[in-house]
């Protein structure tokens, strides 16, 4: 069994799974109804590739796991997600900031991932983009009528944007395992990306009438999440997913 | 302007197989592309179609239920006016 393999599926698995986790939040609580279904919409949309990604996983550590095994049975220092996915949903604003900087890197991640050498990497990639371009539409429009709208919306949007951007260096950092993946052919090289990203990045915020965080970058950024290491918010997350596997082992539908 | 004076629209979509677009419902939006794409959020997520339309409910005119005796019950009985007495050749199809 590839265990370098499966650690890179783990983490886009988590990367998705803890990113449409965070969307779910706002069931019932979006600012209009047609608001509150399009982030719900992507919520899924997110699980729906991570179960896509932790079926693989499954084939490809064999052992008797299943989907399930990965979301439900593991602990804090075995996800493999970034840390930008885990951190609260906080307001709307911040919600949109850390979708738009979050999309963006999926956008460009999951075009190139569509040229990786494993088959099956490459087909959830071609159909997670369609998606995720989708996404990307929604999140960045949202940066641009908040930036460019009344006072408060332009302030609280700034303050998100500013407030995430420490988070975003990890998405372009490879970690040894991606390291081994990119050598391989199957991730793609990720700090390539970065470029693409910024591009992304800066249309969006001079659209928006934003001020580019770039004066905050002193080039250090948050990181751990692709090695285990996760902020504490982490363990209330998997304490509300797996709850009801803790209180009822073996529970199904 | 905010949430609370987002004006209705009038969403009608096409399905793959169909050939004109049916009203599916309404919905609020601050102008034409948001009103687009949150139906395509709202009214198309089970695969309900291909295009959508959307229309400001307040460019939706109207006819009148009270008028109904007048402008609808007339037709009833006017059987001439429809086209089903003429004697079709087996030859000619879809007609």
């Amino acid at each position: 069994m590839n265990k370098l393999l499966l650690d890179y599926i783990l983490h886009l698995a988590d990367n998705a799974f803890i990113y449409g986790h965070r969307l779910s939040e706002w069931c019932g609580h979006g600012p209009a109804l047609e608001v509150d279904m399009a982030i719900t919409n992507i919520s899924l949309d997110n699980i729906g590739a991570a179960r896509s990604f932790y079926q693989y996983a499954a084939a490809v550590e064999g052992d008797g796991k299943t989907e399930d095994s990965y979301p439900y049975f593991r602990d804090v220092r075995a996800f493999r997600n970034v840390l930008l996915c885990e951190l609260p949903k906080g307001n709307f604003a911040d919600t949109i900031a850390r979708s738009f900087y979050f999309d963006a890197y999926q956008f460009h991640f999951y075009t190139a991932l569509q040229k990786s050498k494993d088959t099956q990497l490459a087909a959830i990639a071609t159909k997670s983009l369609k998606e995720v371009t989708y996404h990307l539409r929604f999140s960045s429009e949202w940066v641009v009528r908040l930036g460019d709208g009344t006072d408060e919306s332009k302030q609280k949007m700034q303050q998100a944007i500013n407030t995430f951007w420490e988070y975003t260096g990890e998405m372009f950092a490879p970690s040894a395992v991606e390291n081994e993946m990119i050598a391989a052919g199957i991730a793609p090289d990720i700090a390539a990306l970065r470029s693409d990203w910024e591009k992304t990045m800066a249309d969006t915020l001079q659209e928006a009438t934003l001020a580019y965080p770039l004066q905050l970058d002193g080039g250090w950024f948050q990181q751990g999440g692709k090695t285990g290491v996760h902020t504490e918010y982490m363990g209330f997350i998997l304490a509300e997913v797996q709850y009801m596997q803790k209180s009822y082992p073996g529970c199904d539908w | 302007m905010n949430a609370a004076e987002w004006p209705l629209w009038e969403i009608f979509v096409r399905s793959k197989a169909g050939l004109d677009h049916k009203h599916v419902g309404s919905l609020h939006a601050a102008d034409a592309q948001m009103a687009i794409e949150m139906a395509r959020d709202v009214y198309t997520r089970r695969q309900e179609g291909i295009s959508i339309w959307a229309v400001e409910s307040i460019n939706i005119h109207a006819s009148n239920p009270d008028d109904a005796a007048s402008f609808f019950d007339p037709m009833n009985d006017k059987v001439y006016r429809h086209p089903t007495f003429y004697d079709l050749p087996d030859e000619l199809k879809h007609m």
